[in-house]
This record gives structure tokens, C-alpha cells and sequence, in this order.
């Protein structure tokens, strides 16, 4: 097996692993930032397919903006008695 | 127990459908069809040394006005639906300040960091990226601003005359390509003179809507996370 | 087995994660964070379609000769159909997280089984 397939093969079983992860824990907090997690593989999974524009776009948007969409509607929707940890 | 096997069944029936794809798929060796003719003519026809630019603004031009167009109705849903009521002045509940390295580091890198959205979008014609990226390197430099400033406020004028007037340019330099080249040169990029192959002033009009969709899609990504933060009471 | 398949592997089982989390889920945000997970899936499997070992990115500069430019480079198509459809992706879950909110604030519940209006 060469290095190459080597190298996407340990990044795909980190995608798997982390997004199992992400639906499996019951912390959402932590479920949210395993999705980035994902996201941000996925950039570099793109950028070794030789495809940068992709790859660009997958980390500004997928692993930046969305994970932080995320966490403002999770906050969102919390009670206000936990709010003031 | 039946709300675990009706999904397990489904899952299933999914997994052996993706294995008949997998089974079925043969990698390519060569460029074939539609593909080859842009790999051939790309540079020729429009001058643009990045294809994927050449694909997305010209040769699949409607595709991403219709892109913009459902960005457009997605914010504008998100802004119907997260409305503010107005609140009382006075009951501005205390929130926790931003820790120090984040308020001067965001005074610092915002600056940079839109100038380099700008770049981006500037040059999607020459080098990867272009309107799409550079927006969200915008919309993340605003984003900074939001979390290093607790009673930051964007302002909504500014943001919706500047996303309104790209829109407009947009469609108008589509229009014009009706107009001036012929009845089916909807978006054709060939208005201008396609210039020298590889000079930042080339391409016909690829860097002007590159840049008409880099500040439409910053100011949207923008005004959508502006939205969903809202006051955080 | 080549790069292409094992990437196909890596975003058919990202799909299925993804579809399983979507329908065992109670929680509505985890609801969407699966469809975030599938699209990361599908994405990847169109960009793989494009992939052809050995050759280098559809960008000619100096590193391609024009001439030979359709034996250099790989398939730029798929590659502008995901770049689309990661932008659309991102403001649809956006969409989807406000209806999430609204819902909350009606009802305080963040779990699929308190909103039982439509069922029958």
C-alpha cells in the first residue's frame, strides 16, 4: 500500500470516528464540534483530491461559519435560568 | 423497539443501494464530454486560468444566479422568522466581556483579514477561489467583530444597499450580454476584451462579478449571523 | 483498490452515519447536525467522481501546458457543482436552525416527540 492511500485512509477513519462521535454523545456542545471536526477532514480530503477551490470553501464555510450558526441557535435555545452559569 | 427497526430497515435498504452505486462505478482515466471541451477551450474562449471559475461564473452562469438567489431567500427567511421586538432600554442584562487577547487581536486581524476576502474574490480568475470563499472570509471577519464585541452592531442599511446593488449589477451585466452579444449569451463574460491570458485585468467581466458575488455573499453570510446571534438577551 | 474508492467508501459511510443519526435522533439540532454529516458525505463522493490519479488541479498556470491541458487536469465540473452546493448547504441548515428556534420559543422543548400536531 502506498503513502498516499495510506494517508486517506487514517483521515477517512477520522471522519467516521468523529462523526459517529457526533451522534452518539449527548452533549451537543461536543456533537457540534465534531461535526467541524468532519468538515474540516473533509478540506483536506478535498485539497489531496486536487480540488483547492473546494477545499477553500469546505474549511471557511463548513468547519467556520457553520459551526458557529450552530452554537448561536444552541444557545438560542436554552433556558434562561441556565443562562447565567 | 419499532422506533429502532423501521429506521435500522431503512438504513439498511440505503446501504445496499450505495453498494449497488459503489459496485457499479469505474474510475475515470480521461476527461470525457462536456469536460474535455471546457479543459480544451477554457482558456481560449474566456481567458480564465482557473476552469472552475470559468465553469461556475460563465459557462454554468444561471446555475449561480439561481445560487444567489436561494442564498438571498434563505436570509430573508431567517430575518422574517428571527424578527426582534423591541425591548426596553433599560433592562440590558450583563454579559461577560470578551478576554483581552480577543479584543485587541480582533482590532488587529480584522482589517487583514477582509483585505485578504477581497484578494481572494479580486483574483478568482487567476488563482483558487473566488467570490464564494472571499465572502465567507468577509462574513468570518465580521463574525470576529460580533465575538470580540459584545454591543457591536453591524448596520443594516449599509449591508442591504450593498447586497441589493451587487444583485442588481449582477443581473444587469447578464442582461447586457443579451443585449450586446446575442440572444444566447445570457452572463457570457466575453462583454470586455479578454486581455492578456494570466494578467489580473483579464477575462472579460469574470473579476467584476466574482467581486459583485464576494460582497453579496458577505453581506448575506453576514446578516445571517447577525440574525441567529440577535441579542442574546 | 484506488484513491477514488476509498474516498467513495469514506462518503457512502459518512451517508449512512448521518441517515441512522437523522432517524434514531430525538433531539432537533442532532436531527440536523446528521443532514450536516450527509452532505459532508455527498459532497465527497461527487468530488471523487472527479478525481483522476496523477494529475493536478484544473488551474493552468505554469505547471500545465495548455495544449495538453485536457490530459493534466482532473474533472473541473464536479468541482463547481460542490463549491455551490456547500454555500447553499450552509444557509439551508441556517434556515433550519431558525424553525428550531421558533419552535423552542413556542414550546420550550428542544425533542421531536413534544410536537405531535400533525400526527394522526
Amino acid at each position: 500500500m502506498e503513502l498516499q492511500q495510506g494517508i486517506f485512509i487514517l483521515m477517512g477513519l477520522a471522519m467516521i470516528i468523529a462523526a459517529g462521535l457526533a451522534m452518539h454523545v449527548k452533549d451537543l456542545i461536543s456533537s457540534i464540534i465534531a461535526v467541524g471536526v468532519v468538515s474540516l477532514f473533509a478540506s483536506l480530503l478535498y485539497l489531496l483530491m486536487q480540488a483547492p477551490d473546494v477545499a477553500m470553501t469546505e474549511a471557511a464555510i463548513g468547519a467556520g461559519l457553520s459551526t458557529l450558526i450552530f452554537l448561536y441557535a444552541l444557545h438560542k435555545t436554552k433556558d434562561v435560568e441556565e443562562e447565567n452559569d | 423497539m419499532i422506533k429502532r427497526i423501521i429506521p435500522a430497515i431503512l438504513v439498511i435498504s440505503i446501504f445496499f443501494m450505495l453498494l449497488k452505486v459503489m459496485t457499479n462505478i469505474t474510475p475515470k482515466y480521461d476527461l470525457t464530454g462536456v469536460s474535455k471541451t471546457y479543459a480544451e477551450q477554457g482558456a481560449s474562449d474566456l481567458g480564465a486560468m482557473n476552469l472552475v471559475t470559468a465553469i461556475v461564473v460563465t459557462y454554468r452562469g444561471l446555475d449561480t444566479l439561481g445560487e444567489v438567489a436561494v442564498l438571498f431567500m434563505a436570509g430573508t427567511g431567517i430575518a422574517l422568522l428571527l424578527r426582534r421586538k423591541k425591548k426596553k432600554k433599560g433592562s440590558v442584562a450583563k454579559k461577560r466581556e470578551a478576554s483581552e487577547i480577543l479584543q485587541t487581536g480582533s482590532k488587529l486581524l480584522v482589517p487583514i483579514i477582509m483585505m485578504f476576502g477581497a484578494y481572494i474574490f479580486i483574483n478568482g480568475h487567476l488563482s483558487p477561489g473566488g467570490g464564494f470563499q472571499g465572502g465567507a472570509a468577509i462574513a468570518s471577519a465580521v463574525m470576529l467583530m460580533f465575538l470580540a464585541d459584545n454591543s457591536f452592531k453591524i448596520n443594516h442599511k449599509v449591508f442591504g444597499l450593498i447586497e441589493s446593488l451587487s444583485g442588481m449589477f449582477y443581473v444587469i451585466i447578464g442582461i447586457l450580454g443579451l443585449v450586446m452579444i446575442g440572444a444566447d449569451h445570457f452572463l457570457d463574460s466575453r462583454l470586455l476584451p479578454l486581455g492578456e491570458f494570466g494578467k489580473i485585468l483579464s477575462a472579460g467581466t469574470i473579476p467584476i462579478i466574482y467581486t459583485l458575488v464576494g460582497l453579496k455573499v458577505g453581506t448575506e453570510l453576514a446578516s445571517i449571523i447577525d440574525n441567529m446571534k440577535g441579542d442574546l438577551e | 483498490m484506488n484513491i477514488t474508492n476509498i474516498v467513495h467508501i469514506i462518503g457512502f459511510a459518512l451517508i449512512l452515519i448521518g441517515f441512522w443519526g437523522m432517524l434514531t435522533q430525538k433531539n432537533m439540532i442532532k436531527i440536523i447536525l446528521g443532514l450536516a454529516i450527509v452532505e459532508v458525505g455527498v459532497q465527497l463522493v461527487m468530488v471523487a467522481f472527479g478525481f483522476i490519479e496523477g494529475r493536478t488541479a484544473p488551474i493552468l498556470d505554469s505547471a500545465v501546458e495548455l495544449s495538453k491541458a485536457s490530459e493534466l487536469i482532473v474533472d473541473p465540473v464536479p468541482q463547481a457543482l460542490v463549491l455551490t452546493a456547500i454555500v447553499i448547504g450552509v444557509a439551508v441548515n441556517a434556515l433550519m436552525l431558525t424553525f428550531v428556534i421558533r419552535l423552542y420559543q413556542k414550546k420550550r422543548s428542544l425533542s421531536i416527540n413534544d410536537y405531535k400536531d400533525l400526527k394522526w
